[in-house]
């Protein structure tokens, strides 16, 4: 293997990284000058961001276990559609996400109408409880994948031996279950903690009012209506200490599992009796329910509008897939060495690792603000719109598709370095045959995610766009805010289904490899 | 970092600055160039006959011209609210305007030598009359809605209209301020980001009233025929807001930002406001508004807080009402 090839580009890709996301946060800092005091309300702000973020992680890492075993030990027809169908939320913009989930839950929703009906007293969605369900709504996909991604990790000839030893469910669980449980779970849930940290959108619309304000929310209200740069500075900083620290606690708490190589087969996890069967009928049932009712209800918002969608549309469609696609292709790559580099171990992993989860702890207003102040001396910010929002969508996707690709590329090591060395496969060849194939399928799911991800994001360019480099969620936002409410959630449509078409192509190819 | 960037390979927009043609720049809010904005009419009514090229840069106003400070590519700032001019006039990057004021139509005096308004409204409540048969007839009423009437409303800290909000009780209460959003605050459904979030939530049926514009029914009238959209007008009176145009100093453009600026008080410019931003024009007399918006209901009472009045109000107001919807 290249081991000095991957050490050189790992370097290389993580001071990328590292430049990216602290040269601006750098900027702001320098720019801002004075530092400033917390102010009233700073530390139930503190309380709140980190409450939500910890119940809506756990709850999702929760609710995500019975139902990725569920469809890890379940074949029925339309299991692979309904798994990537159930993945959709986490790629929703927030925004349009929850419109689905007020349609649902709402004051004037489906939920509120059956009770209505029963005679019950309605549920509100608004409030913190609002707050928890949009995260875990937004979340559970990516906290099930995650999980089912371990469970299909667990080579199929340790289960069929179970099998054969006569386990009971108990002894597979405490055999193979929990231990890749422990492995998969902490990961999941920083990951999750980390986003539900850094979003605000959510907070802002579901929250009820000012007392579920979070940081994220109070460096928006600085950069943008108080020009305060000093406050966002100081409140990114905070924000950063915030989820250092859960990075390096979620760190320690992983231990690596080593279940050993298997022959790749297709996994048949049994679970007999009708004790089992009913909780897992349960699980997907109720997951599939709460993930695709909202979707249902997003794509009956925007259907009688979509005949009329204006030109616009369709030119920030091209646009942002152009970007989407740009930024999948440097995020993969980047991740792909990162995890690599990180996997193989030895001196400087830790700190690599720690860089590729750096940009999940900033603020998106934020680097977008600092890389303003970087480029302005240079040349016209709005020149560069395009360019910079693949370098914010590269940046602030990066860490999942490393944290999907990391626990597999430290298998692949495991179980396949010593066969590749005495082989003697290295380089473009090595990848081809050895880690490509072996990773497709969380090359496959992360693309699709950067993809989706790099459809809808918005903040970072509020500064930079123009009218030729508008993308779909700024032009639905402008058509929002022209009174056309009809319009817009046919444009929103039009998003997700993008969004969804390339998630679902990059998704398949993995499985697709993955299973060959 | 910067290489990187290029390396991805774009190089998007091709400055067709044809050397024989002035460009004029002119900054104005992320709303206003699109084709449901106001921005293509102006462009084209004014390239019409200035010989030159008018070319909208959108985005963020005041964080813009603050981060770029002296290398400012704006001739023209279009879309100033009321309510950030004194932050603007502080960065003493804008110059007079020079116009004669007395074609302004504006229920308020407007005596600034340096902003020159180009549209105006008052915020409101607006209601659905299907979902609401008897709204509150005054601001003080607000204050004992039945208990299951919800309003939605914009967040302050985030939101033009937000902070109009704030104002406009602070304007009415002063130091009972803090008693109205504590007994309003059960009806609160919930707050938004900004005002395109929460119209969006009243339209979907969520909640029964929403803070927007007195104008805000004549989109409704006049693009949807929709007659059931109204602003509830209180005799308290109805916070006055006001966006303006702004010329840059230190602009190489003089004789175009001079052109543009008297420009936005002619009856051309004047007449595109009305249907294409759904605010009233500001030098415009009632005559010659297009047919029905003379009938839209209004306040007989305007309250309007000078750039001083409401820059010293804003910090406390807004942490009164904070302070009283965080309980």
């Amino acid at each position: 293997m290249a081991r000095g090839a991957v050490a050189v580009t790992g370097a290389g890709v993580a001071a990328l990284v590292a430049a990216l996301v602290l040269l601006p946060l750098g900027a702001v800092a320098l720019r801002a000058g004075a530092w400033p005091s917390l102010v009233p309300g700073d530390a139930q702000t503190l309380w709140f961001t980190l409450w939500q973020a910890v119940v809506s992680a756990l709850l999702s890492c929760l609710l995500a276990v019975p139902v990725a075993r569920a469809l890890a030990r379940r074949r029925f027809a339309g299991r692979g559609a309904l798994i990537t169908l159930m993945g959709a939320p986490f790629l929703l913009p927030v925004i349009v996400a929850v419109m689905g989930l007020i349609a649902v839950f709402g004051r004037s929703g489906l939920v509120n109408g059956l009770l209505a009906g029963l005679g019950v007293a309605p549920v509100s969605i608004y409030g913190a409880q609002g707050v928890v369900l949009a995260h875990v709504f937004l979340n559970l996909p990516l906290a099930v994948r995650m999980v089912l991604q371990g469970w299909q990790s667990i080579p199929a000839e340790r289960f069929r031996l179970a099998e054969s030893l006569g386990f009971a469910p108990a002894q597979v669980a405490l055999h193979l279950e929990r231990p890749m449980l422990r492995a998969v779970l902490p990961g999941a849930f920083a990951v999750i903690l980390v986003v539900c940290l850094t979003c605000f959108a959510v907070a802002l619309t579901l929250g009820g009012g000012p007392k579920a304000t979070t940081v994220e929310l109070a460096i928006y209200q600085a950069v943008r209506f108080d020009f305060d740069l000093g406050r966002a500075a100081m409140l990114s900083g905070l924000q950063f200490a915030l989820c250092a620290t859960i990075a390096v606690l979620a760190w320690r708490a992983v231990t690596p599992t080593s279940f050993g190589a298997g022959l790749g087969r297709a996994p048949v996890v049994q679970a007999r009796g009708a004790g089992p069967l009913l909780a897992d009928v349960l699980a997907i049932g109720l997951a599939a329910g709460f993930l695709l009712l909202p979707l249902g209800a997003i794509v009956l918002r925007g259907l009688p509008g979509l005949a009329e969608v204006p030109v616009a549309v369709w030119a920030a469609a091209g646009r942002s897939v152009t970007v989407a696609l740009i930024s999948t292709a440097a995020t993969v790559a980047a991740a792909l060495v990162l995890a690599l580099r990180v996997a193989q171990g030895g001196p400087g992993a830790l700190v690599l690792d720690g860089i590729a989860l750096l940009p999940l702890a900033t603020s998106g207003l934020v680097l977008g603000t600092g890389l303003f102040l970087l480029v302005q001396p240079w040349a016209a910010p709005s020149d560069l719109a395009l360019p910079v929002t693949v370098a914010a969508n590269v940046a602030l996707s990066l860490p999942f598709v490393y944290r999907l690709l990391l626990p597999e590329a430290r298998v692949l090591f495991a179980d396949y370095g010593r066969l590749s060395d005495s082989l003697g496969l290295h380089g473009a060849a090595w990848l081809r045959l050895v880690a490509v194939p072996r990773l497709a399928r969380p090359l496959g799911f992360g693309a699709g995610l950067v993809a989706a991800l790099s459809m809808g994001d918005l903040g970072v360019i509020a500064l930079f766009a123009s009218d030729q480099t508008a993308t779909l969620p700024l032009v639905v936002q402008r058509l929002m805010a022209a009174y056309r409410i009809d319009t817009a959630a046919a444009a929103a449509l039009v998003l997700v289904a993008i969004s969804f078409a390339l998630f679902w192509a990059f998704d398949a190819w993995g499985r697709w490899h993955a299973a060959t | 970092m910067r290489t990187s960037i290029l390396a991805t390979g774009f190089s998007c927009v091709a400055l067709m600055a044809a050397a024989e043609t002035p460009v004029l720049t002119v900054y104005a809010g992320d709303y206003f160039t699109s084709e449901w904005g106001p921005g293509p009419a102006i462009e084209a009514g004014f390239e019409a006959f200035c010989n030159c090229d008018l070319q909208f840069s959108t985005g963020d106003l005041m964080p813009r011209l603050l981060l770029e400070g002296d290398r400012t590519k704006a001739d023209v700032v279009i879309g100033l609210t009321t309510d950030v001019l004194a932050r603007a006039r502080a960065t003493g990057f804008f110059g007079p305007h020079g116009q004669d004021l007395s074609a302004l139509t504006l229920p308020v005096a407007w005596p600034d030598d340096t902003f020159l308004p180009f549209n105006w409204g008052h915020t409101a409540f607006v209601y659905d009359t299907t979902r609401m048969e008897a709204p509150p007839a005054t601001l003080e009423a607000m204050r004992s809605l039945p208990e299951a009437v919800k309003v939605v409303i914009q967040d302050p800290r985030t939101s033009i209209s937000g902070l109009a909000l704030v104002l406009w009780v602070k304007a009415v209460y002063g130091d009972q301020a803090g008693a109205f959003w504590a007994d309003l605050a059960p009806h609160i459904l919930t707050v938004t980001k900004d005002w395109s979030e929460s119209y969006g939530l009243f339209t979907a049926g969520e909640a029964d009233m929403v803070l927007s514009y007195t104008t805000s029914p004549a989109y409704h009238i006049f693009a949807e025929n929709d007659l059931t959209k109204k602003a509830a007008i209180f005799p308290e009176g109805h916070y006055f807001m006001a966006e303006t145009v702004g010329k840059i100093a230190a602009t190489d453009q003089p004789e175009l930002a001079d052109a543009f600026m008297a420009w936005v008080l002619t009856p051309d410019f004047q007449k595109t406001i009305p249907v294409a931003n759904w605010s009233l024009p500001s030098a415009l007399s009632q005559a010659d508004w297009l047919e029905g918006w003379a009938a839209l209901p209004m306040p007989d009472k305007v309250l309007f807080l000078t750039e001083t009045e409401a820059e010293a109000m804003r910090v406390e107001a807004v942490e009164e009402w904070r302070a009283a919807l965080s309980q």
